[in-house]
Parts: structure tokens; sequence; C-alpha cells
């Protein structure tokens, strides 16, 4: 066993310099509670197990030109990222809880923290939450604490799986839990406004929302703080080198998926979400909060800091029950923005702007075809309206390697031939070009 | 250090009663026991809370704790200066370190509290 | 050391992107971008190496030293494992390339993953399934708990109240509370056990269930557990398996034989995954089979011709508690690492692990006071009760210990033990590693009796001193935003 050191030997002289036999060592679990040694495959080489695992990799089809986004999105990530988050003084280690054991984890979550913060023009940023579903959850949660209230508002224009996952965890709780629809692509104000009373914690909508549509929420924002009650906007980060940001619109809890930001698809994690708000809320934000400080010789550190709020202090009365969260995948993400920087960011968007552009402008081009929600602007991702069943297409384009995009009907019912496209920087023009071709040959 | 113009409560608070209103804080063995205050969640004025309940809540940089109403009624209002400093509750509980006031609904609550001399026997 | 921010040269930068390669220019109406760029820093791709590798010096990880933090679990984690995940096919595969129509032949791979975990783990914890989908043991807390309320509720059952021992670690309570449930703390007893007959007069029909890790966060079996889980479920209550501390029992007791109705595992301390400087994690939860049906939407479920597919179609489901799969590339490591144990490797990790702490335990005792004095199994826990007599701490002894090339045990914890530090070795480490520890520990033990004083200075050998952890509530500095 190579991840066991002690040898036969050195185990019976420690036993025995102790005074124990091994039996001893699990003498005090009743006879009949044992189990007998588990039915499991005898234990495998380092090189029989990586090569019985890459032909498991290999059964998963990821040589198709991928055109799927829904929040998730095949950006590439520079060979640094791996490199650096690699150090093992980093992967190994557990939560600073020592902080003077920590500085390399602690300073990266205040550098990761402010990054946050100056991309979503907010205040303050947690260390991280699990991903960007969850972490509306804890917004939505987090709003309840701030405004002693009850109802939360969230339009069908955010991403239809986060709000399966809201659905499921307040269920059974006292939350009133108002789903409003959609006009046209966009936020349904109409309806959000109709349902804002008194008890109204928060709004919750996203942008660019999960149509693709770039969304500026500065009259919500007025509208929502009128009546006291809070925005929340769910973002992709990406996209925030380019759009407006929730700060700039009013936001008072921003959070959202940091998968673009260097993270590897990984069929679904591990991912990366965020939250950031307002100095003011920053007491009843959940998760755990890196700070700077002094030592006791006056020099700069960085400490965790407004514990009280945490479950290890609070217990039930926590803001959350988070502990383990995805600080390697925080620490992924601020080595890639700053390997990208204030500009590369910018032009990083641009470029998956533009790209998705030319892809938009080609695809239109093909007689049939045009923008299920026409009268709108696009980040990176769009909505087109086949003339036909959208899983036959999907179907077919597989044939040609191409994984067209996310059929909308899964999650909007009356949505049959609607396709969401995600074109991101890695999609050359000679690509796209294909893509066009082959669907004008499909349809 | 237990002044005697107080009434206490078992869960270290203590109110000192002014015609229909009260001040209230936590006991200088409170303060002791949680280590350096950072922050004082202040309730906000006009909540109104029954003998025993939750207040408002406090915190140190390894604790957080509940400050219960010592008796039932409105909160009238609540110490700001522990805002910009926290530190007022352990340098001084009894005085600039106070944490809220309260019209005192009624006055027959003040009878369950502990004198100086029980809550001296408690500790 | 300087923040990344103040290192910047404008202008500078670390990646060169690719040229458009279109003849367009995106459209975006002005009033919808953002009016600056967002102030991230600008470094050539050097400056931002040599800047987290100096980061990096700053850190301690079990590779870096000794770990022995309890309840933690830092056992080495396998570099092949870190390959493994990073192989293109697990690495670029997009989550919801199965929501396609007839997309699960393009991840048969991944569900191959994810459906023989689910089938090991029912092995190792005599569950009847498991979902992989809580992405961190808490997560894994929340989840079966309200796989609990829902059980409860499809029974028509009135529960309100979760007991939870008075050693546990505090996301117990939190996640009972995040689930809608009120919680009560069930003493211990005089043995550092739960206390039976308090149990007793807790029990009453409006407790949904008991969360309990076993052995106990103090290192003990409770020789009690059959008898405790047969009184909670006498009020139809549900057994909950906290699994932080199955290190100890694997391959030699299941969770299930027990009477544990739901378990939750850590996939990064059990099962050698990284722990990532605070995660990722993972939290699979496990069920006994009455509970099956509650399970979170989806499931990965073989066909007869042996492909995979995903089942949506769960009406008593408690929904999606995670957007997919679970963290699938660390559910993916931990595979990799049960199948390297096998068999037999399994029953070598309980059988270690218990070793190295009750050798600890018995080469430290005479120094520091052991309150519960007993075989324990995967950790044991000393109070400085003795040393905080000469004004010498836990934290102090914590910090000198770093200055003796180690990471501290996990101190203040549990709560029922004063001045507590709690060893968990793990069965990677060597004896010479345990030796050199214990020497640390007993030279530690001399200094207090010798010079109290020097502790206050400890620690300074690393990268700071001590920090003002008031100053940092206080006067909360937690952005630079530039």
């Amino acid at each position: 066993m190579p991840f066991i050191a002690n040898t036969d030997q050195q185990r019976s002289e420690m036993l025995r310099e102790i005074g124990l036999s091994a039996e001893d060592l699990f003498a005090d679990v009743p006879a009949d509670l044992k189990c007998a040694p588990p039915n499991l495959p005898p234990g495998l080489s380092e090189q029989e197990v990586g090569a019985l695992l890459r032909a498991l990799s290999e059964r998963n089809h990821t040589h198709l030109t991928s055109f799927l986004g829904g929040g998730l999105y095949d950006h590439y990530i520079p060979a640094a990222v791996g490199e650096l988050i690699g150090r093992s003084e980093f992967y190994t280690a557990y939560t600073p809880y020592q902080p003077e054991l920590s500085q390399g984890t602690l300073q990266a979550i205040y550098e990761f923290q402010s990054c946050i913060c100056r991309l979503t023009n907010m205040e303050v940023s947690n260390a991280s939450l699990y991903d960007g579903g969850t972490a509306l959850y804890e917004a939505v949660t987090m709003s309840l604490r701030v405004t002693g209230r009850n109802r939360v508002i969230v339009d069908d224009t955010v991403s239809p799986i986060y709000r399966t996952i809201l659905r499921s965890y307040t269920s059974n709780l006292g939350i009133e839990l108002i789903e409003t629809h959609g006009t046209e692509g966009v936020a349904g104000r109409a309806e959000i406004i109709k349902h804002m009373n008194d008890s109204t914690a928060a709004v919750v909508v996203q942008t660019p929302n999960f149509f693709g549509c770039i969304e500026d929420f500065t009259d919500l924002a007025t509208i929502a703080h009128d009546r006291k009650a809070l925005l929340v906007v769910s973002c992709y980060p990406i996209a925030l080198g380019l759009i407006k940001t929730p700060g700039e619109m009013g936001a008072d809890i921003v959070t959202g998926e940091g998968q673009s930001l260097g993270l590897p698809l990984s069929f679904g994690g591990p991912y990366l979400g965020f939250m950031a708000t307002r100095m003011d809320y920053v007491r009843k934000m959940p998760g755990r909060i890196a700070g700077r400080t002094l030592d006791r010789l006056g020099r700069d550190g960085f400490v965790l800091t407004l514990q009280a709020r945490e479950q290890h202090i609070r217990r039930e009365k926590a803001t959350s029950n988070i502990c383990t969260n995805e600080g390697l995948c925080a620490l992924t993400s601020l080595v890639y923005m700053s390997l990208l920087g204030k500009k590369g960011l910018q032009r990083l968007a641009r470029l998956c702007a533009d790209k998705a552009w030319y892809a938009q402008q080609k695809l239109l081009a093909i007689p049939g075809v045009r923008l299920h929600f026409p009268r709108h602007w696009y980040f990176n991702e769009f909505v087109l309206e086949l003339p036909t069943h959208v899983d036959r297409v999907i179907r077919e384009l597989l044939n040609h390697n191409i994984s067209a995009g996310f059929p909308l009907v899964r999650y909007y019912p009356k949505m049959t031939n609607a396709l969401l496209v995600a074109v991101t920087e890695k999609r050359t023009k000679e690509e796209i070009d294909f893509f066009a071709h082959v669907l004008e040959n499909a349809l | 250090m237990i002044p005697e113009n107080l009434k206490y409560t078992k869960d270290h608070e203590w109110i000192r009663v002014e015609g229909s209103v009260g001040v209230v804080g936590i006991t200088d063995h409170a303060q002791e026991a949680l280590g350096d205050v950072v922050f004082v969640d202040l309730p906000v004025s006009g909540k109104s809370v029954a003998q025993g309940e939750e207040a408002c809540s406090i915190e140190s940089s390894k604790a957080a704790s509940s400050i219960y109403a010592p008796v039932s009624g409105t909160v009238k209002a609540a110490n700001e200066e522990l805002t910009a400093d926290p530190s007022l509750v352990n340098s001084d509980p009894y005085g600039k370190g106070w944490v809220y006031t309260i019209e005192v609904s009624n006055p027959a609550d003040l009878e369950n509290l502990l004198s100086p001399q029980q809550y001296q026997e408690l500790l | 050391m300087k923040l990344i921010f103040e290192k910047s040269v404008p202008g500078r930068r670390g990646l060169r992107l690719p040229d458009t390669g279109v003849p367009t220019q995106a459209e975006i109406r002005p009033d919808l971008l953002r009016e600056k760029p967002a102030e991230l820093p600008e470094l050539s791709e050097l400056d931002v190496a040599r800047h987290f590798t100096a980061l990096s010096r700053k850190n301690f990880g079990v590779d870096t030293g000794f770990y022995p933090l309890g309840s933690c679990t830092m056992k080495y984690n396998p570099k092949i494992n870190e390959r493994i995940a990073a192989l293109s096919g697990f690495a670029e595969l997009h989550p919801l390339l199965p929501q396609l129509s007839t997309g699960e032949r393009l991840v048969q791979g991944a569900l191959a993953v994810l459906y023989e975990m689910d089938q090991a783990l029912r092995e190792l914890c005599g569950m009847a399934a498991f979902t992989m989908q809580p992405l961190a043991g808490s997560h894994g807390e929340l989840t079966g708990v309200m796989i609990m309320a829902a059980y409860h509720k499809d029974r028509g059952n009135e529960k309100t109240t979760i007991l939870i021992p008075d050693s546990a670690h505090g996301t117990n309570p939190a996640s009972a509370a995040i689930a809608g449930f009120g919680v009560k703390a069930v003493p211990s007893d005089a043995n550092g056990v739960m206390d039976i007959d308090a149990l007793k007069e807790m029990l009453d029909d409006s407790v949904a269930g008991l969360m309990l890790t076993c052995p106990n966060t103090l290192g003990l079996f409770n020789p009690h557990i059959a008898e405790i889980c047969k009184l909670v479920h006498d009020v139809d209550g549900l057994m909950y398996y906290d699994g932080a501390n199955l290190n100890a029992i694997l391959g030699r007791v299941h969770p299930g034989d027990l009477g544990f109705d739901i378990v939750h595992l850590n996939l990064h301390k059990t099962f050698s995954t990284p722990h990532g400087g605070g995660g990722p994690g993972s939290g699979p939860v496990g069920v006994c089979e009455r509970l099956r049906e509650f399970l979170p939407i989806s499931v990965v479920r073989q066909n007869r011709d042996g492909s995979y597919y995903l089942d949506y179609d769960r009406p008593k489901s408690i929904g999606y508690i995670a957007p997919f799969y679970g963290n699938f590339a660390i559910v993916l490591r931990a595979y990799a690492y049960i199948l390297m144990l096998g068999r037999e490797g399994v029953l070598r990790v309980s059988e270690n692990a218990v070793l190295n702490a009750n050798y600890i335990r018995e080469k430290l005792k005479d120094l520091y006071d052991l309150p519960f004095d007993r075989v324990c199994k995967h950790e044991c826990v000393f109070s400085a009760s003795k040393q905080a007599e000469h004004g010498v701490h836990a934290i102090d002894i914590a910090k000198a210990l770093i200055d003796r090339g180690f990471h501290p045990p996990t101190v203040y914890f549990p709560l029922i033990v004063p001045e507590a530090m709690m060893v968990e070795p793990t069965e990677t480490e060597s004896r010479e590693t345990l030796d050199a520890f214990i020497a640390a520990m007993r030279d530690i033990a001399e200094l207090v009796q010798s010079d109290p004083e020097s502790f206050r200075e400890c620690p300074k050998t690393a990268p700071v001193s001590r920090l003002d952890e008031t100053r940092a509530a206080r006067q909360p500095d937690v952005a630079s935003l530039g």
C-alpha cells in the first residue's frame, strides 16, 4: 500500500510499545456490529487505475465542436492556471483556521474578494460558495435576513436550473417564492411590480439572462428600493468585461457562476459560486470572509474575519451551514483574472461578443431561421427559432460532431423549436461557418 | 464589579429603571466572558419584546451571544455609539457601554429579576 | 507581501488572446456597457507566476508536513488522482450534454463513474443507494435533513425537532435549522459518549431524527449505538450518520448495519481528495431502502444492455439540491482512490488510522490531560488544562508547534472539553513522523514548566506572528476596491 507508510514490523513494534494487540484497536465495537470485509475488487496499481479511467474518459464525447452554454462555457484555460494552482502548498492545505500557516491562502482569498468586487462594482465579497445555483439560494435567504420579510420574486428569465434549486430548498420553509414570466426575452417587469408588496424581500433577476439577453436593471433597483426590498442579480463574470455591472445598476446582492473564470467544465463541478454585496449587509452575508489586519509586530497579515456569522460559532443561528467552500476554485479564478488583467478581460469579452455576433449573422442568413427574441442585445449567447423541432436538429448536428446548443424546450415547454447557441473565444470562424453550413443542410 | 443600583438577569443583562424607562446593558462578567466585543447588532426602536426574549445580539471575534430583554416592553433607543466603538461594552459595561433603552410595559416584571446580591451568588 | 494589485503596471499583460478572425464587430447599445473596465491587475505571466509561487510558500499543506488536524482527516492526496481529473475526456465534458436528445450516449464514461461510485459506497456503508450531488459535507447534511423532512411529510408526521449531541460540529445544528427544524443538544455522559438516559428523556413524537458522528468527535466509539438507533426509531425518528469520522471504521463497520438511515460522507476526508485550502469538497448522501424515493434528482441507472441513463422521473424526490451530478471531478478522484485501495486496502486504512491515533494517545497522556482515557479510534482529544495552570493555553501550544514544523491539531473543539487539542494523525503518516511530533509535544510540555512566558511570542518562524483578529472584525478591511 503506497499510501500507508508503516511496515508490518513497525506496526507490531508500535502495538507492543503501547501495550495493545491489533484486536484491541477495535475491541470497543460490539462483535455483532462488525461487518464482513467489503466486497470490493482487489486494489489496483496506479498504472492500472490510470489506464482504466482513461478508457472510461474516452467514452465521453469531448471532441464535439461545442456551441452549448446555458450558464457553463467552454473558455480557454491558460497553461499557467493549472501549473500555479497545482502547487501542493495550496491544494493540500485545509481551511485557513491557523492564519500564521495560511497567509498564502488568506491573501489569495482577499485578492479574490477584491477582484469580484472590482468585477461587479460591489463593496464586499465572500471567499466563495459552491456554485452559481446554490449561491443564488444563499442570496435569497440573505435577503430574508436583511429585510425580515418572506416573499421573493424570481423571474423566469433567470436560469431554470437555478430556479429548480430555489424551489427544492424553499419548499418546506415559510418562504413565498413567486415566479414571474419574462416578456419577449427579458425580465417581466409589469408582473414583478404587480407582485411587489410590503413583505417582499427581494427581486431576483439575471444578466445576461438565460436567453443571453443583456439587461439593465436600474429601473428594478429603484422599484425594489422604493418598497425597501433588495435587488438580487445573478451574472456571468466574463460578460462583465463588457456589459453594465450589477453594481452600476444599484443591485444589493450579486451572485454568479465563476466556472468561466478558468475552471474546466468537468461534467458539473467543482465550480465556483461567488457573492458580493454592500458593506452595510456584510454581517448578514453567508460564507467565509478574509480580512486584512496587523500582527503583533505591526506587519500586514490576513485572517478569516466576521466569523460570528458562521456555523462553527453561531451553530443553529448561523447565516448559513456552509463550511467547506470552493477555495481552490476561487484561487483558480484569481490566477485566471490576474493573467487576463484589466485589458485582457475587456478584450476577451469583446472577442466572445464579436464571434457570437458573427455566428448570429451567419445563422440568421439560413432560410427559415430567425431570432426567437429579435429586439434585444446579446452578449455571447442567443436563441434561434428553427423551422423544425429542436431535438431533430440537435441529433442531426451531433452526427457532424457539432454540439449545436441547448434545447430550451427542456425547461420552457412552448419553445419547441428554440435553440440556445453559445459562442466563446475558442470557436473559430471556420467552425462557425461549418456549423452554419451543416445547420442549413439539416433543415 | 456588580453595581448596587441595578437589577440583573441570570443571562447576565443589567437594567436600570428611571420612571417607565429602563436602560439595558450586559454585565462586567458577560463582557469578560465574551472577550473583545467587535459588533453589537442593535435593536430597532419600536421593536416590542417580551421578558426573556432576544432583543438583539452581540459578537466578539470568537463568539456570538443573544442579549435578552430583562422586562417586557418596547425598545425606545439604541446606543448608536456602539456602532463606531463596540469596545465601550468592554471598557465601560455599566456606563457608556449601555445597549438600549426600553419602555417598560409591565413594572411587575422587575420583581422577577435578580438583586445585586442574588446575581453575585449566581456567579 | 504586496497585494497583486500593487504590482500592476498599466499596459502589461499576462496572456495573449487570439485575433477574432471574424469580419464583424458586435453591436451592443452603449448604455448597456460598463462605464470603466474592471481594475484587474496588469501583470506579465512571470509576474503572476512569481506572485502565486510566493503566496504558496506562505502556506502549509499535507505535502509540507504533518497536519494532525482533528476531525479533518488530512491524509495524503495521491497525485494520480489529479492527473485523472485532468483527462480531457472528463475535464472538458459539458454537464448539459445528457439533456440533449439522445445525449446520454455522449457521457457514458462519466455516468459509469457515478454509477460505480454509488455501488462502492453502498458496499462500504451498507446503505441502499447514494446520491453524489451534495457539494460538500455540510451540503450533504442539509440534503440528508431535507430527506428526513420529506419522509416525515410523506408519512403525515408532525416533526419539529432534531437532536444533536453536545459534542457535534457546528454544521449539524446549522443544517438542521436551515431545513426548518428546531435543534436540541443531547449531553454526553461521563464516558464521553451520548448520555442514553438524557436521550430517553428528550425523545418524543416531535423528534424527526438524531444526527451523530460515530465514532464521535472525541474519537470514541459508542458501544450503545444500536440501542440509540432503536430508541429513535421507536418514535419514528430517523438516524443520521455524519460521516466526518468514517475513516476510523472503514471496511469494519457499516453505518447501515448500526441502524443509521441516512449517511453523508466527506470524500475530501475519508477518500483522499485534496482539501484545497477550504474546498472543493464532496458530500455524497446514502440512504436506507425506505428513503430511496426521496433522493435528489437525477439518479444514474443502468439499462439491460449495460449502458447508463439518468432518471429524472422521481415524484417524491426532494428535487435538485445542486445543478447537476455533484462535484464530479472530486467524485472521480475518490473513485480512483477506492479502486487503488481495493478490498484489502480499506481495512489497512482504518487499522493504521486507529493505531496511529492510539500511539500518540499513549505516548503523550502522561504529560497532557486525557479526559477520556480509553482506546480511541482515529483521533484522540487531549486537554491543555495542566498547562493552562501555568498560563499556557491550547492556542499557545498550537503556535509553539508551528515553530517546530508541525501544523497544530484542532484546538477548542469539541466544545465539551476545556482547552481541547484534537489530534488526528491519519493512516498515511509514518512512525518516524509520529515520533517527531510526540517529541515536539513533550518538549513543549517541558517548556511550559521552565519558561511559560516564552509562548507569548510563538510563532516566531511563520511569515507572520499572531494576528489581531479583534481589529479585523471591528474595522473590516475585506477588499481592495482600487
